[in-house]
């Protein structure tokens, strides 16, 4: 199986203080492999260190040692973003603009001709069922659509890998049924999906591996299936026991 | 390129739907307008006093919709957090400010134009006279002058993250330079050292933005500046635009963007 997302080795360190003097090792050597094709889950406590990952692979924060892939070209470069879709955790997209306006803008920064924009921009406002409201201006959306908006926007592009950060967050039950269901039918797809979240029992529907980091290492990755029959549990039992909730309680 | 009018696309559509540009002109309108009704001692010449006001409010006015847009662009990008999506695409750092750059500095020539076309109206409409090259002339100036400020205010909105301080500041300092750069040299004659290197430093370093004020001009109906002067200014403004989008860029493209 050819892998699209791999990191090596990967150090991240952020410096504070007013002489930079204080150094917190956010990631310290996180070595990870997502195959073409999967679901793949990232899971960890608060502070873990999924999302500075995610920073590194989307280019926001560089690393301080080792490397990132995506499609096997260093993540520093911006090409190797042609072919992916990232959702942040929540994010509040151009207020003055309408969902048509916001997919055409991002369809033009991918130099999407026109008719196949329209199309897509059909297709995807379908899909997040914002068909009724893509006229309407962002800043009237409820935070369940302007998360279902985003989600359009990272699809605009047809990616073959879509990252997530937190998707669920701050969503009702019906908001993450949907973004679910979504995930769902791009797996079916053959799309690749590496996406965040604290949610273990929609992980645990959707994934087919996941990797769990705490304190910017790795401390396991496997399929759902493997790492639930290894503890003896459901997911977040054998979540709670790899991050050494159970230890710490215990002693 | 198709980035970077993407970009500017955007910033353009954020202007013309967003109240401030409509407040400012209906208040330049209004004051204009209130000016022109009113009879001063009884001066003939009034339409020149008119002329006065309407210039110094459309200087005013274009400085703050230049300043006022450019300097929360970046911020509010990061504070809404919709720079994570944009820069997660194919897009360069480098391109994300081109495109924030064009972006302002089209949007305020948009403005300005629309300004002038009420100041011909309004000036031509008493006199009986449009002298449209000396306005083109003014107005292309104005503009060139406007990239060197949009460009200094994104390099400001780098440095400083919140809008208000980075508005506070470039409006002090273009002001500082508009009123009192021109005559930097004067005073460094009358200064003892150390202080006259520094008041000389200073008057070398900073663009002279007065250089491209020629309002009393239009005003007094001076005529035409000679073209190639207007050339030379304007490479003057192109290159001083350049350096700011240059330190800009350096400032911006290593900087962690932590969601």
């Amino acid at each position: 199986m050819s892998i699209i997302l791999k990191t090596e080795k990967l150090r991240v360190e952020f410096t504070s203080g007013e002489l930079r003097q204080t150094t917190k090792v956010a990631l310290g050597s996180l070595d990870l492999e997502v195959n073409v094709g999967e679901v793949f889950g990232f899971l960890g406590p608060n502070g873990a260190g999924k999302t500075t990952a995610i920073n590194v692979l989307l280019g926001f924060v560089p690393p301080t040692r080792g490397a990132a892939y995506l499609f096997g070209i260093d993540v520093r470069q911006p090409i190797a973003r042609q072919r992916i879709g990232y959702l942040p955790e929540m994010t509040y997209y151009y207020k003055f603009l309408t969902a048509e306006e916001l997919l055409r803008f991002y369809a033009r920064i991918f130099g999407l001709p026109r008719a196949e924009a329209d199309k897509r921009i059909d297709q995807l406002l379908k899909l997040v069922e914002l068909e009724q409201a893509r006229k309407r201006s962002i800043k009237s959306y409820s935070k369940g659509m302007q998360q279902r908006v985003g989600l359009a926007q990272a699809l605009i592009n047809n990616p073959d890998l879509l990252i997530l950060d937190e998707p669920t967050s701050g969503l009702d039950p019906l908001g993450r049924m949907k973004v679910r269901e979504i995930i769902q039918r791009l797996k079916n797809e053959g799309k690749t999906v590496f996406f965040s979240s604290h949610e273990l029992g929609e992980v645990e529907t959707v994934c087919d591996r996941v990797a769990i980091i705490n304190q910017g290492e790795l401390k396991a990755t496997g399929r759902v299936s493997d790492l639930v029959a290894q503890h003896q549990a459901n997911l977040e039992k054998a979540f709670l026991d790899i991050i050494g909730y159970q230890t710490q309680s215990a002693s | 390129m198709n980035t970077i009018w993407a970009l500017a696309g955007v910033v353009i559509k954020e202007m013309y739907r967003r109240k401030d540009f409509y407040v400012l002109f209906v208040l330049t309108a209004l004051i204009t307008i209130a000016a022109g009704m009113v009879n001063f001692f009884d001066d003939p010449k009034i339409v020149r006093y008119v002329k006065d006001i309407c210039m110094l409010l459309i200087w005013i006015s274009a400085l703050l919709i230049a300043i006022v847009t450019t300097a929360r662009q970046i911020p509010a990008e990061r504070e809404s957090r919709t720079i994570f999506p944009l820069l997660a695409k194919p897009v360069t750092r480098g391109q994300f400010i081109l495109g924030k750059f064009f972006g302002c500095w089209l949007a305020t020539g948009i403005a300005l134009l629309v300004f002038y076309v009420f100041f011909a109206i309004i000036t031509g409409s008493r006199e009986q006279y449009w002298p449209w090259l000396t306005y083109l002339q003014a107005i292309w100036l104005q503009w060139a002058m406007l990239a060197v400020v949009i460009a200094l205010s994104l390099c400001g909105s780098i440095i400083s993250a919140a809008p208000s301080s980075t508005t506070t500041i470039c409006f002090i300092a273009v002001a500082g330079i508009l009123l009192f750069g021109g005559h930097l040299n004067m005073v460094a004659l009358h200064q003892s050292q150390p202080l006259q290197t520094i008041f000389y430093t200073i008057y070398f370093l900073i663009p002279h933005l007065e250089w491209f004020d020629i309002r009393d001009r239009v005003i007094y109906d001076w005529g035409l500046v000679n073209w190639l002067d207007c050339v030379l200014a304007t490479l003057y403004a192109a290159a001083y635009t350049g350096l700011f989008l240059l330190l800009t860029w350096l400032g911006f493209r290593r900087k962690s963007l932590n969601t």
